[in-house]
């Protein structure tokens, strides 16, 4: 699991394009929208897609996405339950 | 009224020039590293910049150097255009949905495929709740966004015009961009417009 | 400053290949929109209204080639007969993607959107061309710039044009948003879950001319919201300026507003925007509609569509039922057309609203004879 969490961590900074961010600078319970990492409705639907193209995951309803997206700690769990590749 | 050129910027062939002086030059062997490194002389703390494509990141810097000094909230219009609309983008995104095995449609990357977004961006920058238009033409058309400069000046639509010709695709790039303001010591001409956009 | 009319105009789309065409489909309400499946637009089945280009029946000159140029060329040519070229006359196009789909086969030259535009100027002998491409607002803004380009006496007249067709490329970019319906688009409903797309072109003439001209265009406006570049504002910051602008301009009590023809997307966030800005500016008891459950979204098309519709509905003294619609679905009430009724419209208020934080509003008064 804390392999997973470090891997979302930099897939993340590079799917988002959060140049002045490292993985170190996100704690796992950290939330990723509004004040956390500051992401918005795009990198939602953006991490939508990451969990499709990575893990085979498809989310259909974007409103599914706010609680899997709450921080890195939810988003591996749902990707270890859910994962098909 | 009469109007002034306040500001004018070039950038193109990994140089920035400002009022004809030069500002900033690169060595950078990719666009994307230019628009980075010029990115870091502009000094400033703006992590969207990192998220844009290149077009936009044009606008970002070259509006950040001509409206410098431009409060946020002024009635600063935004009439940009260029040749290539957004197919720079349009490109990679037609990529990314070519190939059936590897369909992965990209929202990031979509919503950059309208030339106005970089409008978007600088509106939302300079907290300008604006007058704005994005054209599309063979070249920089100076008798039509001259004549519609002045109209949104004698409209009393805007205070202030921010001109930008944003031309990128692929490899190539251009930017020329201008502010049309009470202030100034170039009058405003569509002739010196010209002059000053074939230097 | 000039004055600007309009004179003729002519639609190209799934319900018609003409202005009364398309008004008797909309008025016994017919909509283009059906279920497709075309896997090399879409894996997945999808809601959308396609224009079926077997329809025509017309032997097209050699140089219009593809989808759009035929449909450009079918919108313009009745135009430019009713109203000859003459004097300094433009080609004003809107469109949001233009021949995109040129790109699969890596024609990006021929992709360029001013290539397209001198192509038409150049067959119907209009000697020089621009593309306004400014997302959804494209067809409203064009007409703007029309009217603003002929006030300041940089041209006689326009033609303007919009279109844009249905691609792989604007279909997964919707789709990768979640923004496509599940069924036909509900604008405004409490149960409308986004928009379809859909394909159409239109074109009319603009002119300083009085003589002969439908509609005079009072004012005009385009102002961003400042907030997004995909999302809507929520204060319908930029929707609610850019109607008090083209309402200062104009000159007029808001009051006389008949009619307000709104854009209507059917996703969540629009709709409710645009009824928060339609209270702002204090005109939620007038009548309105949005036409996307005719004829899908139609990008850079919808607002010349649109705008089309609204001169017709204003000429026969109709108002068109906003499709769709049944139980309010915005926080804020607006008046909502629920069947076409009779009324005496002269003043048509027209917007629209689009990625990158665009708006435009613009407002026609019909000519007296």
């Amino acid at each position: 699991m804390s392999d997973l969490k470090e891997e979302l961590k930099s897939k993340i900074i590079s799917v988002l394009n959060l140049e002045d961010v490292t993985t170190a600078d996100i704690a796992d319970a950290d939330p990723l929208f509004g004040d956390g990492l500051g992401l918005d409705s795009i990198d939602a639907l953006e991490l939508i897609v990451l969990l499709d193209k990575d893990y085979g995951i498809k989310l259909t309803d974007p409103k599914q996405g706010k609680a899997i997206f709450e921080s890195i700690n939810t988003m591996a769990e749902y990707i270890t339950a859910n994962r098909t590749k | 009224m009469e109007y002034f050129i306040h500001t004018y910027c070039h950038i193109k062939e990994n140089t920035i020039s400002v009022n004809g002086e030069p500002f900033f030059a690169s060595a950078a062997l990719t666009v994307p590293e230019f628009l980075k490194e010029a990115y870091q002389k502009l000094a400033i703390s703006y992590p969207k910049f990192h998220k844009m494509d290149k077009m936009s990141k044009l606008a970002l810097i070259s509006s950040e150097i001509t409206l410098k000094g431009v409060e946020n909230g002024e009635n600063v219009a935004l009439v940009f255009s260029n040749c290539a609309a957004s197919l720079d983008t349009d490109i990679n995104y037609q990529e990314s949905i070519s190939l059936p095995d590897n369909y992965y449609p990209s929202p990031a990357v979509f919503v950059y495929t309208l030339p106005n977004i970089c409008v978007g961006e600088v509106s939302i920058r300079h907290g300008l709740n604006t007058e704005n238009a994005f054209f599309v033409s063979a070249g920089f058309d100076a008798d039509k966004i001259n004549a519609y400069t002045e109209y949104l000046l004698q409209s009393g639509k805007a205070e202030k015009v921010l001109v930008g010709w944003l031309e990128v695709l692929e490899n190539n790039y251009e930017c020329f961009m201008y502010l049309v303001d009470t202030k100034g010591s170039i009058p405003y001409s569509k002739q010196q417009i010209i002059t000053i956009y074939n230097r | 400053m000039l004055k600007a009319y309009i004179h003729s105009y002519n639609l190209i789309t799934p319900l018609g290949l003409s202005v009364s065409e398309n008004w008797q489909a909309v008025i016994s309400g017919k909509s283009g929109i059906q279920q497709q499946h075309i896997p090399n637009v879409l894996p997945d089945p999808f809601f959308a209204a396609i224009i079926d280009e077997q329809k025509s029946g017309t032997d097209f000159p050699s140089e219009i080639i593809t989808k759009l140029e035929k449909m450009l060329y079918l919108a313009l040519l009745p135009v430019v007969k009713a109203d000859p070229v003459q004097g300094r006359s433009l080609l004003i196009l809107s469109s949001t993607k233009g021949n995109i789909e040129l790109l699969e086969q890596h024609r990006v030259q021929e992709a360029h959107l001013s290539v397209l535009a001198n192509k038409i100027a150049h067959f119907f002998g209009i000697k020089d061309a621009l593309v306004v491409s400014n997302a959804c607002v494209s067809g409203v803004m064009a007409v703007g710039t029309a009217k603003r380009l002929i006030q300041m006496e940089e041209i006689d007249s326009a033609y303007v044009i919009a279109g844009d067709v249905l691609t792989a490329f604007v279909v997964s970019g919707f789709q990768s948003f979640q923004a496509l319906s599940d069924g036909v688009c509900r604008p405004y409903d409490r149960d409308r879950n986004g928009i379809n797309i859909g394909e159409g072109a239109a074109a009319c003439f603009i002119s300083a001319e009085k003589e002969n001209a439908v509609f005079e265009i009072l004012g005009d406006a385009n102002i961003n919201d400042a907030n997004h570049i995909s999302g809507p504002s929520r204060t319908g910051e930029g929707l609610h300026r850019s109607i008090e602008s083209a309402i200062a301009e104009a000159q007029i009590d808001r009051r006389e507003i008949d009619f307000v023809s709104l854009h209507g997307t059917a996703t969540l966030y629009n709709d409710e925007m645009e009824a928060i800005a339609m209270n702002r500016s204090q005109l939620q008891d007038i009548p309105c509609n949005s036409m996307k459950a005719y004829y899908g979204h139609t990008l850079g098309a919808s607002g010349l569509i649109e705008l089309i519709l609204s001169m017709e509905s204003a000429k026969k003294g109709t108002l068109i039922p906003s499709k769709g619609f049944e139980n309010t679905g915005t926080t804020q009430e607006i008046n909502v057309i629920r069947k076409a009724e009779e009324k005496q419209i002269d003043l048509i208020l027209k917007t629209a609203s689009g990625f990158g934080g665009s708006n435009s509003a613009l407002i026609l008064k019909k000519c007296t004879i």
